[in-house]
């Protein structure tokens, strides 16, 4: 193809938000047994990396789908997009049948992000569901990289069992701050397995912050994160400063397609990060 | 002396037959026309080349899950309502290719398809189309980034709208505030006077593109008198409503009763179809499809209508957030009525009473949101 | 400074607002203990006369099923509340308790607050619609846990 076809290309591709930028597999990691991360470089050199942590980007696997996935990687590093992704239907299991050096389609960032900009002295507690973990790595990164600008940092974090335990490496480095309080628990313990076994509520009910001073941000299943609130709301942390991250079905993730749609909002544009307070009155409601 | 051109905002006289070479004259210009025309006993919009194509002499009978075609005992080009078409159709279309990929083994290249750009002219645009448009146009154009399909098909349409002199059996723009009469987004306005004596349009000029077409072909400027009975047409057409929509407040009833036992009520008669989601002309909510060939070297991704009443609309993994028919049509009226207004500032609904009219069971939003307020006060009263 | 008993139960929310004279009692009934780690605090099955009140460390409740071994349940920590199978009969414990880790707590002698509570109903009230809300959480938690919420289904 001649250089005048690539350059008008290009143009396009920049200008139409429903086309895929090219990506390439640089590392694949094995987490659990069905869930992996990608590391992932642009092909065309040029493209910039940059998002805020909460936002996600659309991934294409070629000839399966789209699908979309939040970003899960430090927001500081624009050498390459992480993503964390679980096998769970047909594009993610393409997904996860792919090598190191295949293609894979990127469309975005979308979305909003996490408050970390206006939260300085605050106390953080980051309660993670399961894969939410993923979309909240990239925050505590960035918080742990502020470090000085914030007062108590907790992560609770709630696993199914210890073998599907995320960033396991990582969340032991992280238990060995001092300046960092991690606990972790699993629903169903195994053999050999210390720790906290149980829902991921009781450990909010006792972890060591202010609640008056405090910005909760919760992400995991639904259910999850409506009994993580509750019980935080009733330490005293009130709904404008609890945080969570919504999922719902996406195809353009531009706010037009209607897929997204959660009451009067789109997760694509309005969320993915909600405060609690503006989503009360929808929020755990059935068949919303 | 050349003949002064007609200018924005002036009025002016067709005769049934300059319509018709107004019609040629754009085709000619190489414009498509797409308006009003017969086809499967219905009124539905499609390619025209004169004004012979249009449904002369017949009108539209709708009611509830009723359209039947009926002739007229005069020979007017525009007298009927709406049909199962909406413009969407042709600004938004039911399926548009957005790219090409083509793999080599691990690797792969997308071919961003090419818009064409056509010259449009839409004919006989009625004033709850106009509105319709506008609201496709906040969802499509003013949102985080404008959607390149309908950009290039929106920019430049002439639209040539229609004074509606009647109103249907389940027509309620009055109620919306979005008609009889057309206020603005035309380049010219038609308001057909037809009886024993005599057969005209007024026309309005709405913008310097519409004077320009207009002086291609001979006209006459339209005298006060008959600017006034064209004027009182569509004011009668404001009073005979086939349905009538109390708007006030209706997003808060809407949000307070949104656990209301008349949504079983509905719901045991909608059979989640979605022809209502397909005929009305703001539902915008659309698909992807992303198919290879059986080589599985070529791909391609496909935009498509999509309804919230399709099976799958909400999945994600594990099921669907709205899997029973209750809460898909709860989520269609409340979208409509009320998220809407959130969203995008306006209701979603323009009152063009497509719905009732295509519904194969007839329900009516008109009868569903009045039910819904009404059992607010029955519960008051009862206290 | 050693902290007495009755000053450690007066600041957990569990005996807030419980009137003096029955948390005199209560604490008459407590003492201090301590546990080394994978401590096997009490047996499945075992007469159930006492409830404790975690300071400090994590208990495992557990369960010994054939082929598995002792399951562990669900873990109790630091402020929580240990045991209800006190309360009814045939007064024996459902589950096994071994701690995790090295673990101080409050021992209550439940079987002289049962008798008290036979006679002092009063007492009965505050203590055992105290429990209730210990039991009602950790029902909550436990069919939290059934859910499977983070199964692939979900």
């Amino acid at each position: 193809m001649g250089e005048i076809i690539e350059a008008e290309f290009a143009e396009r591709t920049a200008t139409d938000p429903m086309v895929p930028e090219l990506f390439r597999i640089d590392r694949l990691k094995r987490e659990t047994e069905d869930t992996f991360t990608l590391e992932l470089v642009p092909v065309n050199q040029d493209v910039k990396i940059s998002f805020l942590p909460g936002q996600f980007n659309m991934l294409y696997v070629f000839g399966v789908g789209e699908v979309a996935i939040s970003i899960s990687g430090n927001p500081a590093l624009t050498s390459h997009l992480e993503h964390t992704t679980r096998r769970v239907g047909v594009v993610t299991k393409a997904m996860g049948l792919l090598k190191v050096g295949d293609t894979i389609g990127v469309r975005g960032p979308f979305g909003n992000h996490w408050p970390v900009a206006e939260e300085d002295g605050r106390d953080f507690v980051v309660v993670a569901g399961g894969i939410g973990l993923a979309p909240l790595r990239p925050v505590l990164y960035h918080l742990m990289a502020q470090r000085e600008r914030y007062r108590n940092i907790v992560l609770l974090y709630g696993a199914r069992s210890p073998e599907e335990i995320l960033y396991k490496r990582e969340l032991e480095r992280w238990r060995g701050k001092f300046d960092l309080e991690v606990q972790v628990t699993v629903d169903r313990g195994s053999s050999g397995w210390r720790g906290n076994v149980g829902v991921v509520t009781p450990l909010v009910a006792r972890a060591p912050f202010n609640p008056s001073n405090t910005v909760a941000l919760i992400c995991g299943p639904e259910i999850m994160m409506r009994f993580a609130a509750m019980e935080l709301q009733k330490r005293g942390v009130p709904p404008e400063r609890t945080f969570l991250s919504m999922e719902r079905n996406m195809k353009c993730a531009l706010g037009y397609c209607g897929h997204c749609q959660y009451g009067p909002t789109f997760v694509c544009k309005d969320g993915p990060v909600f405060r609690l307070d503006r989503i009360a009155s929808i929020f755990g409601k059935g068949e919303i | 002396m050349t003949p002064r051109a007609p200018a924005r905002d002036a009025y002016v006289l067709l005769a049934p037959a300059q319509l018709d070479l107004l019609i040629k004259t754009l085709v000619r210009q190489g414009y498509e026309v797409t308006g009003p025309t017969i086809r499967d006993g219905a009124i539905v919009y499609d390619r025209v080349c004169s004004a012979e194509d249009l449904p002369k002499g017949w009108t539209d009978e709708q009611q509830g899950g009723t359209y039947r075609l009926k002739s007229r005992h005069d020979q007017a080009l525009f007298g009927y309502n709406v049909g199962p078409h909406a413009w969407k159709k042709f600004l938004f279309p039911a399926a548009s290719r957005l790219w090409k990929a083509h793999r080599i083994n691990g690797h792969f290249q997308i071919l961003p398809e090419e818009q064409a750009s056509t010259k449009r002219a839409f004919l006989g645009v009625r004033a709850c189309e106009l509105q319709a448009i506008r609201l496709q146009d906040k969802v499509f154009l003013e949102g985080p980034s404008a959607d390149a399909i309908y950009k290039s098909r929106r920019k430049d349409v002439l639209i040539i709208a229609v004074n509606c002199t009647q109103a249907g059996g389940t027509c309620f723009c009055d109620s919306m505030a979005t008609g009889p009469q057309v206020s603005t987004g035309y380049d010219l306005a038609l308001t057909e006077v037809v009886d024993e004596r005599q057969h005209y349009l007024v026309v309005h000029i709405g913008t310097n593109p519409g004077a320009k077409i207009l002086s291609e072909i001979p006209t006459q400027p339209a005298e006060k008198t008959e600017i006034a009975v064209a004027h009182a047409l569509v004011e009668e057409a404001a009073g005979h409503m086939g349905r009538s929509l109390n708007t006030t407040g209706l997003r808060d009833v809407l949000y307070r009763n949104a656990e209301s036992p008349r949504w079983d009520a509905v719901v045991a008669r909608c059979l989640s179809c979605a022809n209502c989601t397909s005929v009305c002309p703001t539902c915008f909510c659309s698909t992807v499809e992303d198919l290879t060939d059986l080589t599985g070297q070529q791909a391609e991704r496909i935009r498509k209508w999509d309804s919230c009443f399709a099976t799958d609309f909400s999945y994600i993994h594990g099921g669907s957030v709205r899997a029973t028919p209750r809460s898909k049509f709860r989520q269609w009226m409340m979208h409509k009525l009320a998220y809407w207004i959130d969203q995008f500032g306006t209701s979603g609904c323009v009152g063009c009473g497509r719905c009732i009219t295509w519904c194969p069971v007839g329900i009516d939003i008109t009868e569903e949101a009045r039910a819904i307020r009404d059992s607010e006060s029955a519960v008051t009263e009862s206290v | 400074m050693v902290q007495s008993v009755e000053s450690v139960i007066k600041k957990h929310p569990f005996f807030a607002e419980m009137p003096e004279k029955h948390l005199e009692f209560i604490a008459g009934c407590a003492k201090n203990v301590a546990f080394p780690e994978l401590h096997a605090i009490f047996h499945e099955g075992d007469p159930a006369n006492e409830f404790y009140f975690i300071r400090e460390g994590l208990v495992a409740v557990e369960l010994v099923i054939p082929h598995r071994g002792a399951t562990t349940i669900q873990t109790v920590s630091e402020g929580e509340i240990l045991g209800w199978s006190w309360a009814s009969p045939p007064y024996r414990w459902h589950f096994g308790a071994r701690t995790l880790q090295r673990t101080r707590a409050l021992l209550f002698d439940a079987k002289c607050l049962r008798t008290k509570c036979d006679y002092d109903h009063d007492l009965g009230y505050e203590l055992l619609s105290r429990f209730m809300g210990v039991i009602s959480a950790r029902l909550d938690a436990t069919r939290l846990q059934l859910l499977d919420i983070y199964g692939r289904d979900n």
